[in-house]
């Protein structure tokens, strides 16, 4: 399956002009708010109808404008998944979970009913009304109710976003295992780096209602042009393995024949996971680092500079288990003579790369 | 019911009858009219809602003789009633029309600020969910409404119980025909000795309105608490 999306779309002064197409996986529509990615998706849902533009999945057009095609949105077979659930208030969990299934003129596959309701972790809630369910659990049922329909592509618009930490390390999980487990491309809005760096498998990155960049997560992320989110919140996304687990508490990792030291990660050895470093919390040297608490240190050659805002800049240093991004000030990068083409050692905390940013494939 | 003279108690019956069947046959549409008013663009929108909610700002005489002047024997809408059989002028049925015409602003309101309350995101996500405009409103909007149309339908019945000017200026007072709760009170007001039974029925008024006020609550608080989702 894949999504083709073409859209021109003017309201008062902001113009949409993006297009992108999003294959197998989980496509994330990165940016700030004001970026147009929830004109994107209302569009592809068929919330919005564009001025311009042509939207198809798998080759079935939804909407061309030139051919005067518009397929209304019950007639799309997505499953969206909206930030604050959505659900209907006046029928139970088991109502909201079933709605799709009634208009899909299929029959009950209770097999599939029970899987999800099993991945999903929510067998003890269908008797309950939605009104008594907490954010997390109100987000798990929304995910199950799109699911349920059967869709063949699901379109989720920031669904963690009205959740605390806590609930979105609870909730996210149930986007890898939908990723992983079942075959449903998904695309998702979102302006969360730590998000992205752990569901997506291509990124667009959206800025002013254009696409400033679109391609594989991990090319996407260690890019130090692409930081819609701000440098602040930049960081490079590493694909590594799970070596062994040491009773300190600490996990080892293998990036590219490099150890790497992490908070304990509740998978086993051999698994493969994604980091995301935080640009913020490395710090370069050009000596392999001596009498240092920081355990982590990448060697690699500096590929780019970049001009940020303010003081800082971002450095993009490939290493042996990928990109890593280093924001520091500028003045320290002038002091230490920093080229294109120099090397360097990325010095990394154990603890600076937080839970949320260790996720799986 | 037996104390109560054998007029007064045809009074009441009927009452009862007209309003019940003013209020079911209206409701359908005050639900159509309300959702046109509330959720639906179209020409003529301004001069829909000015003609539902004339019949509470015109006097009660007007709008009775109106309907005179239109359902009669030889109106342009009664004539043909009146060929087919079912001629509504001094007939049970022309006092539920009167009662339905003066009732419907108020069942209109109630329905249209409930239809307001529902929350339009819900039907966007039904709609993604596979559900028709229809099926949206057959499976969203209408349950989450019933409270507003029960509340609708109460207002409604209680006007119609209540109704005298349009109706007595369309159907008259004919005992047994016509003759409601508010045109009997107002007949017996007017034969010397009749106040006692006037008395009587303005007593079963206060009860009829009274029990009407209770069940709505009743049933409006176990609605409301169904569509709140606890």
């Amino acid at each position: 399956m894949s999504l083709d999306v073409t859209l021109g779309h003017r309201l008062g002064a902001f113009a949409l002009e993006a297009a992108f197409v999003a294959p197998p996986g989980v496509t994330v529509l990165f940016g700030r708010s004001g970026s147009g990615k929830t004109s994107v998706v209302d569009a592809v849902a068929g919330l919005l109808r564009p001025q311009r533009g042509r939207i198809a999945v798998d080759g079935e057009v939804l909407c061309d404008t030139d051919r005067g095609i518009w397929t209304p949105p019950h007639r799309r077979r997505l499953g969206v998944v909206f930030q604050d659930g959505r659900l209907f208030p006046h029928l139970t969990v088991r109502g909201n979970l079933d709605y799709g299934r009634r208009f899909s003129g299929r029959g009950r596959d209770r097999a599939l009913e029970a899987r999800i309701v099993e991945m999903l972790g929510i067998g003890a809630l269908l008797d309950r009304r939605p009104g008594g369910l907490s954010g997390g659990e109100r987000a798990r049922v929304g995910i199950g109710r799109a699911l349920l329909a059967r869709p063949r592509l699901i379109v989720a618009d920031e669904p963690l976003a009205a959740l605390d930490q806590s609930r979105k390390a609870e909730i996210m999980p149930y986007f890898e295992r939908l990723r992983d487990e079942v075959a449903v491309p998904i695309l998702y809005v979102s302006h969360d780096a730590a998000e992205v760096a752990r569901l997506a498998t291509t990124v667009v990155a959206l800025e002013g209602g254009r696409v400033l960049a679109a391609g594989p997560a991990a090319e996407i992320l260690a890019d130090p042009n692409v930081v819609p989110a701000g440098i602040r919140a930049a960081g490079a996304v590493l694909e590594v393995r799970v070596a062994r687990h040491h009773p300190d508490g600490l996990s080892e990792l293998d990036a590219g024949g490099v150890a790497l030291f992490v908070p304990r990660v509740e998978r086993p050895a051999g698994a493969t996971i994604r980091v995301r470093i935080p640009a913020q919390e490395v710090i370069l040297s050009l000596e392999p680092p001596r009498g240092l608490s920081a355990v982590n240190v990448l060697p690699g050659r500096i590929e780019a500079i970049r001009a940020g805002e303010g003081p800082g800049v971002l450095v993009s240093l490939a290493t042996p288990g990928g990109t890593v991004l280093a924001r520091i000030t500028r003045r320290s990068a002038e002091r230490m003579g920093l080229a294109v083409g120099g090397s360097a050692h990325a010095v990394v905390k154990s603890v600076a790369i937080a839970r949320e940013d260790l996720g799986g494939r | 019911m037996g104390w109560l003279p054998p007029e007064a108690q045809q009074a009441l019956l009927l009452s009862l009858k007209v309003s019940f069947w003013a209020t079911l046959a209206s409701l359908p549409l005050g639900v159509l009219a309300a959702h046109a008013l509330a959720r639906w663009r179209f020409p003529g929108r301004g001069f829909l809602n000015g003609l539902v909610h004339l019949p509470l700002i015109l006097p009660p005489v007007v709008t009775g003789y109106l309907l005179l002047l239109g359902f009669g024997p030889q109106g342009p809408f009664g004539a043909p009633l009146e060929a087919l059989g079912i001629g509504v002028a001094f007939r049970w049925t022309g006092a539920a029309l009167a009662a339905a015409i003066m009732a419907f602003p108020l069942m209109v309101r109630a329905i249209r600020l409930s239809i307001e309350a529902v929350d339009p995101r819900l039907e966007q996500a039904a709609g993604t969910l596979g559900a028709s405009r229809p099926w949206v409103f057959a499976t969203v909007t209408l349950p989450l409404i019933l409270p507003g149309i029960l509340t609708g339908a109460i207002l409604a019945f209680a006007k119609a119980m209540g109704e005298f000017g349009a109706t007595i200026t369309f159907v008259s007072n004919i005992p047994g025909q016509t003759q409601t709760l508010p045109t009997a009170i107002y007949a017996f007001l007017q034969v010397p000795g009749g106040e006692a039974a006037a008395l009587m029925l303005v007593g079963v008024s206060v009860a009829v309105a009274m029990t009407a006020l209770a069940l709505s609550e009743l049933l409006g608080g176990w609605l409301a608490r169904r569509v709140a989702g606890r």
